[in-house]
């Protein structure tokens, strides 16, 4: 069984967001990037896999500028055999991803699909549905457990209410959530051993998809802020704020 | 053209936050119709239709659809898609399973999450977890667009009288098959729709001090909620986050307890009307989003929490 894995370079969880003052974006020069924090659960599930003998190849694969690459390098060291990275620059939309990640399928015929149930950045939860709707193939999305069997997958899923376990037939697209393992430390020797690991190169516009965003940003800004609060030096005086001052209670 | 809005339901029973997006439906194009896709669904095709700003019922009965599978749902959309200018459904683990697919294969970049309905081409959504808003356009002809539940009222759901028109299945997949759900159930508000929540984190440090939390939400007849790394640590079920990744609340009294306050939950609660912080830290970024911080123990607060709501003669319901 083949296992082809999306990967996203993003700014870092860890980062607080500054948006610029022109209103066009948010700040990335000179922030940490870094993968998409579920994707990292997504790698990690595929190299699992591997291990325990279910499957033989994991490709590792990214679509974004040269940098983006930094994300396949590092799937790379933590498991992942090979990379291809698509190369595009500027803003791309979740529909443009999905049409390239398409093209990628087609030409490795992987058995599984894993990414991400949402990347940190832009919010929008879509490249795997979308993915999987271009290939016709089932979806399991928001996995926080994944069982693998000869021709099937049982994958809990982590809905409003709780828990759901749907069973798909592969080949099959699954969104990780990040609760489904937890991502290891790429080990030294790995990381240099995964510099030795090829990454093949791809330009999007090669590929014959158009990446022209289809959503214009007219205005990116700051989200209103919060009056200053102020502390209270009891649980009585709390309790009379929320009654008497909030009227909540 | 009119706008086609997906309900959720669980063939018994329209879903709470379906009533918010019709909300942000009709502030698209008054001309709003509802498709339900279900299986003896007869109820909620009848409570929908009661719902003032719906104009018309397409009901879809089958029992192909018993159980909630985005690939049955999509192939279903798509037969009656062509007629709408907009197809809508709400921001939960529901639509963001189903809108994407749909979208997809009608090739239309969607707009996810809006919390906001500036034209029927331009809207307002969060991104970053909430610490940008973005003023995006669609140039696509047609749309479709996910919505957050909590920006919006739900909608009246007495009064009107829409015509249900029943309508023809479509295929079903043969690769998705539906296994089961566990759902908790429980008797306390729902966490989404919740007047008051309360939320405990990693400083409860076990599942069994979650008891000082479900004692005060008993008390004030509020949900519960956690941040990830209380459900990480396994003190409390997944459907109770809030955050990024989780439920997105707005209740108008949230009181986070033994939570530090990272951006991804801040980014699922910080629109709350009255935030309360309990926490030993007097530095927890949470505290920077409170409006009452009490900087304590919470072994030591919650229980005289109680007890000061013990005192009060009332507490609003």
């Amino acid at each position: 069984m083949k296992i082809l894995v999306a990967v996203k370079r993003v700014i870092d969880y860890n980062v607080q967001i500054r948006v610029k003052e022109d209103g066009s974006g948010v700040v990335t020069d000179n922030v940490k990037m870094s993968t998409n924090p579920p994707d990292d659960n997504a790698i990690e599930e595929a190299v699992k896999i591997k291990e325990a003998g279910k499957a033989t190849e994991i490709i590792a694969v990214t679509v974004g500028e040269e940098k983006a690459q930094e994300t396949v390098r590092k799937a790379l060291a933590v498991g992942a055999d090979r990379g291809i990275h698509v190369k595009v620059d500027g803003t791309i939309e979740p529909l443009a991803v999905s049409k390239i990640l398409k093209k990628i399928v087609e030409k490795e015929n992987p058995d599984l699909v894993f990414m991400g149930k949402q990347a940190i950045d832009d919010d929008c939860n879509q490249t795997g549905q979308m993915l999987a709707a271009h290939l016709n193939w089932p979806q399991a999305t928001f996995a926080s457990k994944i069982e693998v069997n000869d021709k099937s997958l049982q994958v809990t899923r982590e809905v409003d209410e709780g828990l759901e376990t749907i069973e798909v037939n592969t080949p099959a697209i699954i969104t990780c959530d990040l609760r489904l393992n937890e991502p290891r430390y790429a080990s030294l020797p790995n990381i240099m051993k995964a510099k030795k690991k090829p990454i093949e190169q791809i330009n999007a516009s090669d590929l014959g998809v158009d990446t022209n965003p289809r959503i214009e940003h007219i205005k990116i800004e700051e989200p209103p802020k919060r009056k200053a609060g102020i502390k209270v030096a009891s649980v009585e005086e709390l309790v009379q704020k929320l009654k008497n001052e909030a009227k909540v209670i | 053209m009119s706008v086609l809005l997906i309900a959720e339901h669980n063939n018994k029973e329209v879903k709470p936050f379906t009533l918010n997006a019709i909300t942000a439906a009709s502030q698209i194009d008054q001309d709003l119709h509802v498709l339900l896709i279900g299986s003896k669904a007869d109820d909620v095709a009848k409570s929908l239709s009661e719902v003032p700003l719906v104009k018309k019922v397409l009901h879809i009965d089958h029992e192909i659809y018993e159980n909630y599978i985005a690939e049955n749902y999509t192939a279903a959309i798509l037969k009656h898609a062509d007629k709408y200018s907009h197809i809508i459904c709400s921001a939960n683990t529901f639509g963001k399973n189903l809108m994407p697919r749909v979208a997809a294969l009608l090739d239309i970049s969607q707009v996810s999450d809006i919390i906001k309905v500036i034209s029927p081409d331009t809207f307002l959504r969060p991104i970053y977890a909430g610490n940008a808003f973005a003023t995006v356009k669609s140039n696509d002809e047609k749309k479709c667009v996910t919505i957050r539940p909590t920006s919006f009222e739900a909608a009246e759901t007495t009064g009107g009288s829409a015509e249900i028109e029943k309508i023809d299945a479509a295929d079903q997949s043969e690769n998705t098959k539906f296994i089961n759900r566990e759902e908790i159930k429980s008797d306390r508000p729902e966490l989404g729709t919740a007047r008051i929540v309360i939320s405990g984190g990693r400083g409860l440090q076990s599942g069994e001090n979650f008891k000082l939390i479900t004692d005060v939400a008993d008390k004030l007849n509020a949900a519960i909620g956690a941040s990830r790394a209380a459900v990480d640590a396994g003190y409390i079920t997944n459907e109770h986050q809030v955050g990024q990744t989780g439920k997105v609340v707005v209740p108008d009294l949230y009181i986070a307890v033994g939570i530090s306050g990272a951006i991804q939950h801040l980014a699922g609660m910080k629109e709350s009307k009255v935030i309360v912080a309990i926490n030993k830290d007097g530095e927890a970024p949470i505290f920077s989003v409170a409006d009452y911080g009490l900087e304590a123990d919470l072994f030591e607060a919650l229980p005289q929490f109680l007890e000061e709501l013990n005192k009060l003669n009332t507490i609003q319901k």
